[in-house]
C-alpha cells in the first residue's frame, strides 16, 4: 500500500527499537552489562535477567548499552551473578540478582 | 521482540561458500528447539571481510565468528545461544595482534579506525526488508529535498559539499547535475553505471547486494534535482544477487510509494529500471553504457551518437559509487 510520509515516519519509529540491537557502539566507550550464564545461573533465573535487559534497551532504545551472555561468573551459591563494566571505573558485580534488581540498576545507569 | 539477532553474511563471497544453507540450518533448529519467538535470523550484505567468510555476527554480544560451516550451527546454538557462552574457536583470531580471538567486527584491526559512510548499512540490515532500511533513517534524504528544497537547493548542496564522481574521473557531481538540469528538454534520464568491469572490485556489488535502497533513493534525489522522471541502473548480469536485491527492492519501493507517480503525495513522479549489461569491460563507459541501455529501448537501429545520447535526450549518467556517498 502506497505511504504518507507520517507513515514511512511511524515505520522508521517503529522499526528502529528493533533493530537497535544490532547498533555497534565502541566497545571502549559502551557500558557493558554481563550475565552469568552457566548451568547453576540458568537454574537461578539468569536467562530472566539476561531477558529483563534486553528488552529494557529495545524498550527505550537505549544507545552505547551492550547486554552479554558469559559462561561462568564468580559467584558461587549467588547466582546470578552480573556484571557492570561502565568505561573508566572498576567493574561491578551483582550477586543474587532479580529480574526486578536488574531493571534498577539499568535505569539508574540510562539517567 | 527478539533478544538474539543472528546475522548471516549473504553477500557472494560467503554464499558461494554455503552461507545460504548455514542460514537455513539456523532457521531449522532455532525453531525446532522452540526458539523462534526469541532469535530471529537475518540475512544481510557483505560484512566486508570476505577471505575469512561464511561470517556469522551475533547479537546483542556482537561476537563475530568466522570460517563457519553447516556443522558448527548445533553448537553456536547450543553454547552461545543456550548457555551464553561464546564459541572461542570459531571467534575471528587477528593475526596481526598476535592470533588473539576478535570479539567484534568494530574491533579488528581492518575497522578499528574506520567510520563506514557508503557502506553503513551494509552488514547490519535485511536488504530484502524496506523497513530495516527505513529503521536507519533510509528515506529521510528524500523526503526532507522533496519537501523542503527546491531542486536548485540540492545542487547547491552537492557542489558545495565537493563530492566529485566515484567512476574514476572524479568529475565534480553537482555541476554535471547542474548541466543536466539546464537542459530544457521534457524528457531526462539518471543513469546509474552499476557495470562495476574492473577486475577484481566489488565495491558497487557489496552496496547493491547489501543496501540496494540506498541506491534507489539517491536516483530518486537526483531526479528531482535535475527534473527527471526516469531512472535506469545498469547492473551486470553477472552479478545475480545484486539484481535479485534490486529487483525486490524496487518493488518494495513502488508498493510504499517511494518510486512511481506522485511519490509521498508530493506530486513528484520518479521510476527506475533495470537494465542488465553482459559484462564487456567497455560498457562501464558512459557513452557505451547509454548506446547499450538505448539499444534495448529502441529496438531500430539508430545513429551511434545518437543511441549515446539516450534517444538523444540528455542524460546524467552517475557511477553508483558517487550517490551513495550523498548520506
Ligand atoms: C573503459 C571504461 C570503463 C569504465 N567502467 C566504469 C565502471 O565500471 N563503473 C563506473 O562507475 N565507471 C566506469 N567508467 C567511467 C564512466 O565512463 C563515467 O566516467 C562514470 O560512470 C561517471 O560517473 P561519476 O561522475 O559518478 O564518476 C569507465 C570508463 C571507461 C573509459
Ligand atoms: S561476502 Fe560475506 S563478508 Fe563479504
Amino acid at each position: 500500500m502506497k505511504k504518507s510520509i507520517a507513515d514511512i515516519m511511524a515505520i522508521r519509529e517503529s522499526m528502529q527499537s528493533q533493530i537497535i540491537l544490532r547498533d555497534n557502539v565502541d566497545a571502549e566507550k559502551e557500558i557493558h552489562l554481563i550475565v552469568g550464564m552457566g548451568t547453576s545461573g540458568i537454574n537461578a533465573g539468569a536467562r530472566e535477567v539476561f531477558n529483563a535487559l534486553v528488552d529494557y534497551v529495545e524498550e527505550h532504545e537505549l544507545k552505547g548499552f551492550r547486554v552479554t551472555r558469559t559462561g561462568s561468573l564468580a559467584g558461587e551459591g549467588h547466582e546470578p551473578v552480573l556484571e557492570v563494566r561502565v568505561p573508566g571505573k572498576d567493574p561491578v558485580v551483582y550477586t543474587d540478582t532479580t529480574v526486578a534488581k536488574a531493571v534498577e540498576i539499568i535505569k539508574n545507569l540510562a539517567k | 521482540m527478539y533478544r538474539t539477532h543472528i546475522l548471516v553474511c549473504g553477500g557472494t563471497g560467503c554464499h558461494s561458500n554455503n552461507s545460504g544453507k548455514i542460514r537455513e540450518a539456523f532457521e531449522e533448529q532455532i525453531k525446532a528447539r522452540g526458539l523462534d519467538g526469541d532469535v530471529c535470523v537475518v540475512g544481510t550484505g557483505c560484512f566486508g571481510l570476505c577471505a575469512v567468510g561464511p561470517i556469522i555476527i551475533i547479537y546483542p554480544e556482537g561476537a563475530f565468528y568466522s570460517c563457519v560451516t553447516v556443522e558448527d550451527v548445533p553448537e553456536i546454538i547450543e553454547e552461545h545461544i543456550v548457555k551464553g557462552r561464546l564459541v572461542e574457536r570459531l571467534l575471528y583470531h587477528e593475526k596481526a595482534l598476535g592470533n588473539k580471538a576478535v570479539h567484534s567486527l568494530a574491533e579488528t584491526n581492518f575497522y578499528k579506525k574506520q567510520t563506514r559512510v557508503a557502506l553503513h548499512n551494509c552488514g547490519v540490515i535485511n536488504p530484502e526488508k524496506i523497513d530495516e532500511y527505513i529503521a536507519r533513517d533510509g528515506y529521510q534524504a528524500l523526503i526532507k529535498c522533496l519537501t523542503e528544497y527546491e531542486p536548485q537547493q540540492i545542487i547547491d548542496i552537492v557542489s558545495a559539499s565537493g563530492l566529485r564522481g566515484r567512476g574514476g574521473a572524479g568529475f565534480p557531481t553537482g555541476r554535471k547535475w547542474q548541466f543536466a538540469k539546464n537542459q530544457v528538454n521534457d524528457t531526462k534520464y539518471v543513469c546509474c553505471n552499476a557495470d562495476e568491469g574492473d577486475p577484481g572490485a566489488f565495491m558497487d556489488r557489496s552496496v547493491l547486494e547489501g543496501d540496494p535502497h540506498a541506491v534507489l533513493e539517491a536516483m530518486t534525489i537526483a531526479g528531482y534535482a535535475i527534473g527527471s522522471h526516469q531512472g535506469y541502473i545498469y547492473v551486470r548480469a553477472e552479478y545475480p544477487i545484486a539484481v535479485e536485491r534490486l529487483k525486490i527492492a524496487i518493488a518494495q519501493s513502488r508498493e510504499y510509494g517511494l518510486l512511481g507517480k506522485d511519490i509521498l503525495g508530493t506530486g513528484f513522479d520518479f521510476d527506475i529500471e533495470l537494465k542488465l549489461g553482459s559484462g564487456a569491460f567497455v560498457c562501464g563507459e558512459e557513452t557505451a553504457l547509454m548506446t547499450s541501455i538505448a539499444a534495448s529501448l529502441v529496438p531500430v537501429l539508430l545513429s551511434r551518437r545518437s543511441r549515446a545520447c539516450l534517444e538523444n535526450r540528455p542524460s546524467s549518467t552517475t557511477s553508483r559509487r558517487t550517490p551513495t556517498s550523498l548520506r
